[in-house]
């Protein structure tokens, strides 16, 4: 599943993938909705996102813990849930519906998938997953937020010898919300831990994932693999970590079309509700029409990547170059379409907006997805 | 509940009885649709046996392997998908075992009398009038249909005509089965951008339609054809298709084929195009997985809207990229095609047959309205037609 060179023929007909929310998923979403509910609803997630720390650290302890949503990709036998891809999505997109701050992706998703590429059968990998998986540390990869599946990956950090590293690396998400971090290095990858490091702090675009560089000064770390091994632990986990954020902006997308049908059917001008106007309604229903092809995308990469189909790099590819854009474009509806109210501070589409943005940039561009389109799909460039 | 066991036997008695090889095909469909092996969810006696729709496929299947006969369904897709489901749900029992055998086994062709010149999106508002003959106590038709599929081949029509203009448009509408052989009936081919006349004209002068013909109460007419509407929705969008098929499939084959052609804005514009398609293609297997699961979503109200334009992007596209070639088209030739294949002919072809996606079978304006309606909750525009005795209205 996480060979960078295995391809798929555009026309190979592989089981269809279930499309579909099983219960058990159903009922993960309605436990993660009510935690946010109670305690991430917008002002709160406004008034944090100013500070330097948006994160609620009780909101964490539950989410992770409590709900176990951060060991959904571990296996039982490693401390973990033993689900899958599938339930993270639906994790995911409730997160992006109440576009939380929480370390989620790069903790739970990214960093999982990385300890998981490694050999966990060492008690190094092994201690060290079971800690994240129970939500008791938050572990992030060391890597730009902007690397994709299928790019080169960073070199900006050395091994002095015995794992020391010097060298840096970002703008790496949610390392100021880190115990540990994963660090690439060219003698392999690295735990390593957030006090040996330096966090430049940026300021971000999308206030709810904050961004830093992560500098290191001789830092040592404990080695987790080889190159060979970090770099195909390193590149699954973009995978997988591209394919899930499908999901948090199908998540986004659905709280903006929701929140912005709800304001024009309230919103009296020129003596009718403002939804009432075809112009706008017809913008809303290609807009539901975008949120329900995004919906079949995101749960396609998802569960191609919980059963391990060979379909999907390419399913992951697609929902990225097609959800990226919806996202953004329900976001600019939202503000759009509410008007006056849709610029201010106090009402949270921003946060939405910058969200939507920032998530169309990160792990892969729609643009660089559609490369890999092509890749996969044998249309080769001119 | 009859069981798959127990349909499998029958089919058995069926292929036994009449082997495929040694029987005529009509008498094989007509022993078939007896036997309740036509539509198996249809009643008893009417070519059904009141099994669950599903069980259909098992039917189906078994018969295709003994190499039986089939209805050859897309030549009678009118009768099948937009009468018959009407006539089932609004006739009388001498209307069903009158109408439903020879539909069914194709040896009556039929067709749909909805659209007029000036009623198409507004199709309440037409204008056919239907007035009773005092004496007989039959109807008199007067006026014009257009985009008439199979009129040229079709035995029957279902037809809705007005019987009261001082009424609302809504009410004043009666639903009638039309004798397409009955004098006054003239049937002209209606020539389309693609040079092919797919469709038809119909007039219609002083064509007399007996009341035993009528479907359903005088005034029930809007009524009874928001039911063959809706299967005619259900039948637009419900088509299951691989990757790569439909209109990005001959786009993508040019592309690996003709590599002088590239150019990287096409390239751009086809790798977006593959991945909406795709994720297209996505959304109609999780919408038939929400049927099969009993769930269904709204999302079928959309499936037509996403694919108009599709179609009619990727078939643009597909000319640019031929270059010159794209210059050139197969045939401008007058013909009458019996199966439409929007795919079937050349990338010129294509282009222009796609600009009717947007347009037949609901017009994407109006599609829009419906979801933002229905889907949404959205309040509709203020209108004053609704009320308004039909004369009264503009036209």
């Amino acid at each position: 599943m996480t060979d960078e060179t295995e391809r798929t023929t555009p026309m190979a007909s592989h089981a269809p993938f279930d499309l579909l929310y099983s219960e058990t998923e159903e009922e993960l979403r309605s436990a993660v909705r009510a935690l946010l509910a109670d305690r991430c609803d917008a002002a709160s997630v406004l008034a944090r996102a100013e500070t330097d720390r948006p994160y609620d650290p009780e909101l964490w302890s539950t989410l992770a813990g409590g709900i176990g949503a951060a060991g959904l990709l571990v296996p039982e036998k490693l401390g973990g849930q033993g689900a899958s891809h599938r339930e993270a999505a639906v994790v995911l997109e409730e997160l992006g519906r109440a576009v939380a701050p929480a370390p989620y992706l790069t903790s739970a998703v990214l960093a999982t998938e990385i300890l998981l590429g490694c050999d966990t059968t060492s008690a190094e990998v092994a201690g060290l997953l079971a800690q994240v998986a129970a939500g008791a540390r938050v572990c992030v990869p060391a890597v730009p937020l902007t690397l994709a599946p299928g790019a080169p990956l960073p070199s900006g950090v050395r091994d002095a010898g015995g794992g020391v590293l010097t060298g840096s690396a970002g703008p790496v998400a949610d390392a100021v919300a880190a115990d540990v971090l994963l660090v690439l290095a060219d003698t392999g990858l690295y735990a390593v831990p957030a006090a040996a490091v330096t966090l430049v702090r940026a300021v971000p675009l999308d206030l709810t994932r904050p961004l830093a560089t992560v500098e290191l000064d001789g830092a040592t770390g404990t080695r987790l693999g080889d190159p060979a091994t970090a770099r195909a632990a390193v590149a699954g986990a973009l995978l997988s970590g591209a394919g899930l954020l499908a999901s948090e902006q199908l998540g986004i997308a659905q709280w903006c079309l929701t929140e912005t049908v709800a304001h024009v059917r309230a919103r009296h001008q020129f003596n009718r509700p403002v939804g009432s106007f075809q112009a706008l309604k017809h913008r809303l229903a290609r807009l539901w029409l975008d949120v329900a092809s995004a919906r079949a995308a995101a749960r396609a990469a998802a569960d191609a990547l919980a059963t391990g189909s060979p379909d999907a790099p390419l399913t992951v590819a697609v929902a990225q170059a097609y959800c990226s854009g919806v996202a953004v474009r329900a976001a600019e509806e939202c503000v759009q379409l509410h008007g006056g109210i849709g610029m201010t501070w106090e009402h949270p589409a921003h946060l939405y907006l910058k969200r939507a943005k920032a998530d169309a940039l990160a792990l892969g561009s729609a643009g660089h997805h559609r490369t890999l389109v092509a890749d996969f799909a044998e249309l080769p460039s001119p | 509940m009859i069981t798959s066991e127990e349909l499998l036997a029958r089919v058995r008695d069926l292929l036994a009885a009449h082997p495929p090889g040694e029987s005529d095909r009509t008498d094989f469909l007509r022993a078939r649709f007896d036997a309740g092996l036509a539509w198996v969810h249809y009643p008893e006696g009417l070519g059904g046996l009141g099994a669950p729709r599903s069980l259909q496929a098992v039917v189906d299947a078994e018969l295709e392997a003994a190499g039986a006969p089939g209805n050859d369904p897309r030549r009678i897709g009118i009768g099948l998908g937009m009468a018959a489901p009407t006539i089932l749900a609004y006739g009388t029992a001498e209307q069903k075992h009158r109408f439903l055998r020879p539909l069914w086994v194709g040896e009556e062709v039929w067709c749909q009398l909805f659209s007029e010149p000036g009623a198409g999106s507004d199709l309440a508002a037409l204008a056919t009038r239907a007035v009773r003959e005092e004496d007989s106590g039959d109807w008199i038709v007067d006026g014009q249909k257009v985009w008439t599929s199979s009129a040229h081949t079709a035995r029957w029509a279902i037809l809705i005509a007005r019987t009261d203009p001082a009424l609302p448009k809504h009410r004043g509408i009666t639903y009638f089965l039309c004798d397409m052989h009955a004098p006054g009936v003239e049937v002209r081919p209606l020539r389309q951008i693609t040079g092919e006349a797919e469709f038809n004209e119909v007039f219609l002068t002083g064509v007399r339609i007996p009341d035993a013909h009528r479907l359903g109460a005088v005034g029930q007419g809007w009524e009874v054809a928001r039911t063959t509407l809706m299967n005619e929705r259900v039948s637009i969008g419900g088509m299951r298709i691989p990757r790569e098929g439909g209109m990005i499939g001959p786009v993508s084959a040019v592309w690996r084929e003709r590599p002088e052609l590239r150019t990287h804005a096409l390239h751009q514009r086809l790798l977006e195009l593959w991945v909406e398609a795709e994720v297209a293609r996505l959304t109609g297997e999780r919408l038939r997985q929400q049927l099969a699961a009993g769930q269904p979503g709204p999302e079928g109200s959309g499936m037509k809207l996403t694919f108009a334009r599709l179609n009619q992007e990727i078939s643009g596209l597909e000319v640019e990229l031929l270059g010159a070639e794209g210059l050139l088209y197969e045939d401008w030739t007058m013909r009458r095609p019996e199966i439409v294949d929007f795919t079937g002919r050349d990338a010129g072809y294509r282009y222009l047959r796609a600009k009717g996606n947007s347009i037949e079978g609901g017009t994407s304006e109006v599609l829009l309205n419906i979801v933002a309606e229905r889907v949404l909750g959205l309040p509709a525009e203020p209108r004053d037609d609704k009320d308004t005795a039909w004369k009264d209205l503009a036209r």
